[in-house]
């Protein structure tokens, strides 16, 4: 009889992952939607940058070596929404480090609930608010002038680089938040990610860079992810943006969720 | 019989008033310094207000290396835009840095003991006041030696540097009696998060990011008629062009009236609080 609880077969016990991490997402979803005083500065922020950027630099588009674009708006979306989702992300990460702090995942370890799970579901759920996010910013945005040249299809890749830039950022902060199961650790990590979106092409064009702040973002992935979004909105639908837009946040998800995973087995040996 | 002699021939007692002000500076003094300890004792919660601004003078200026550029920038070195303002946010964080200590020793009910002490209420503001000039200081004084390393140069002597401490000092007075005074009202975390976005609004919705002749749309009259625009632009004065009055009046009365304004605030919330 225990044989068969703890070896089910295969097919069932792929089943029960799979609604185990579906459960887990709800919750992580449930979580942002009851709390929305948490996730709301990461949509206002970005917002309130864009439109302080827009004032500020909008005669720069004129500028030598910047890059051809109808205004700075359309300019500056790329980087509206990498950051919104780096800032929403942390949110994720610092709840995963709540649960380790109330205990709730040592309870969730308690019972017979796949550990994978337990991670893939706060990654999904980032995910899910990282494509809200992408949404939320292009439709507030449109009626201020914002168009994405590459059209729906630009709209939809932009999306799902909204959601997978979730998942690759909330890799980090889960790693973190299992490292030390400390919110506070988890909030404190917002500067770096900060500071790796501005030495990048986010705010401002590499091209107009000098010196090592050009070398810096040069070598920065973020400079590639913000960049294939926004030659998504300012190009059009080209093989190359919708690779950099897709392609680089699965790259950096590949290493955080690697991360996230070995952080997570050594707490796991560590019990 | 000694005690009694010497008592006769010593000094006049102090007046009522004189007594008051030694009172208000002993007490300020005690709770200045306590303020100032806590840099050691708890190097997180002032690590933010000084990092910062580093981090500002430095990723700002490099990053927006071009705008001076753009025809009618009054530098053409960015980092001498970018370093007052840096300053500027720096002292206004560590100002409402007070706030969040107020909220601190409130959760942990040391302010009622202190408000129950036999000193004047007064110096619950004061103390707190003079620790956040001297964190200004500091900040500034650090800013300003990465400033320098960066290629920060003053372009009318050192003139400049006392025009940018006085708007630094300004700049925390003010964002001391916001942040204490939202403290007394709220007493607990909730009023963090108010105090820093406020502060943030208030520095940014001005020509921190770009001057005034070369914005535009809806930013450039909102930041024409923000008094911290006169508050930055007195920082600013000594680093791109020369200091003259003109720059600097308009600067000194934002500070004035802006600290008249929330130190009552601080002031009217303390009082609530006692009450």
């Amino acid at each position: 009889m225990s044989v068969g609880v703890l070896s089910p077969p295969p097919v069932q016990a792929r089943g029960l992952w799979l609604s185990q991490t579906i459960a887990m997402s709800k919750r992580s979803v449930i979580a942002i939607v009851r709390q929305p005083a948490l996730v709301v500065p990461s949509l206002i922020f970005p917002l309130f940058f864009a439109a302080l950027g827009t004032s500020s630099f909008g005669r720069a588009v004129r500028l030598p070596n910047f890059p051809k674009v109808d205004n700075f708006l359309d300019f500056s979306l790329a980087g509206t929404i990498v950051q919104g989702v780096l800032f929403g992300s942390v949110t994720g990460g610092a709840a995963l480090a709540t649960d380790i702090e109330m205990g709730f995942f040592d309870r969730l370890l308690s019972t017979p609930t796949s550990r994978v799970s337990i991670l893939i579901g706060r990654l999904a759920g980032a995910a899910l608010f990282g494509g809200f996010q992408a949404i939320v910013f292009v439709l507030v945005l449109l009626p201020f002038g914002v168009s994405i040249k590459a059209g729906v299809a630009g709209f939809v890749v932009i999306v799902l680089c909204g959601a997978l830039t979730g998942i690759a950022i909330g890799g980090f902060t889960a790693a973190i938040a299992l490292k030390t199961g400390s919110s506070e650790a988890v909030q404190g990590s917002f500067p770096l990610l900060f500071i790796g979106l501005f030495f990048s092409s986010a705010f401002f064009p590499r091209q107009t860079m000098q010196g090592a702040y050009r070398v810096i973002a040069n070598i920065n992935p973020v400079s590639h992810l913000v960049e294939g979004v926004r030659g998504l909105v300012t190009d059009g639908l080209t093989a190359r943006h919708v690779a950099a837009a897709l392609l680089v946040p699965l790259a950096i998800g590949a290493v955080s969720i690697s991360l996230a995973m070995r952080t997570l087995y050594s707490r796991l040996a560590a019990r | 019989m000694s005690t009694i002699s010497a008592s006769a021939s010593g000094p006049p007692p102090a007046s009522p008033s004189q007594a008051l002000g030694g009172a208000v500076l002993r007490s300020s003094r005690g709770l200045a310094l306590r303020g100032l300890r806590s840099i050691r004792r708890l190097p997180s919660a002032f690590f933010p207000a000084l990092a910062m601004p580093i981090f500002q003078t430095v990723a700002f200026s490099g990053t927006f290396f071009a705008i001076t550029k753009i025809p009618g920038f009054p530098t053409d070195r960015s980092v001498n835009w970018y370093l007052p303002l840096a300053c500027c946010m720096g002292s206004g964080f560590a100002g409402v840095g007070l706030g969040f200590s107020t909220v601190r020793d409130i959760e942990s009910g040391f302010f009622d003991r202190l408000r129950m002490a036999p000193s004047p209420r007064i110096s619950l503001i004061v103390g707190p006041l003079l620790t956040a000039w001297v964190r200004v200081m500091i900040v500034i004084t650090t800013a300003l030696i990465v400033g320098f390393a960066f290629g920060a140069r003053l372009t009318d002597g050192l003139i400049g540097l006392v025009t940018l401490y006085v708007a630094g000092l300004g700049v925390a007075t003010v964002a001391a009696g916001w942040g204490l005074g939202l403290a007394y009202r709220f007493g607990d975390m909730r009023a963090a998060a108010l105090m820093q976005l406020t502060l943030f609004n208030a520095i940014f919705l001005t020509n921190a990011q770009a001057p005034l002749n070369v914005m535009t749309g809806w930013l450039h009259s909102v930041a024409r008629i923000n008094p911290f625009t006169n508050i930055l632009r007195l920082g600013r004065e000594g680093w791109l062009g020369d200091v003259t009055w003109q720059s600097t009046w308009g600067g000194l009365i934002a500070i004035g009236g802006l600290s008249a304004l929330t130190l009552t605030f601080a002031y009217r919330g303390l009082a609530k609080l006692s009450k």
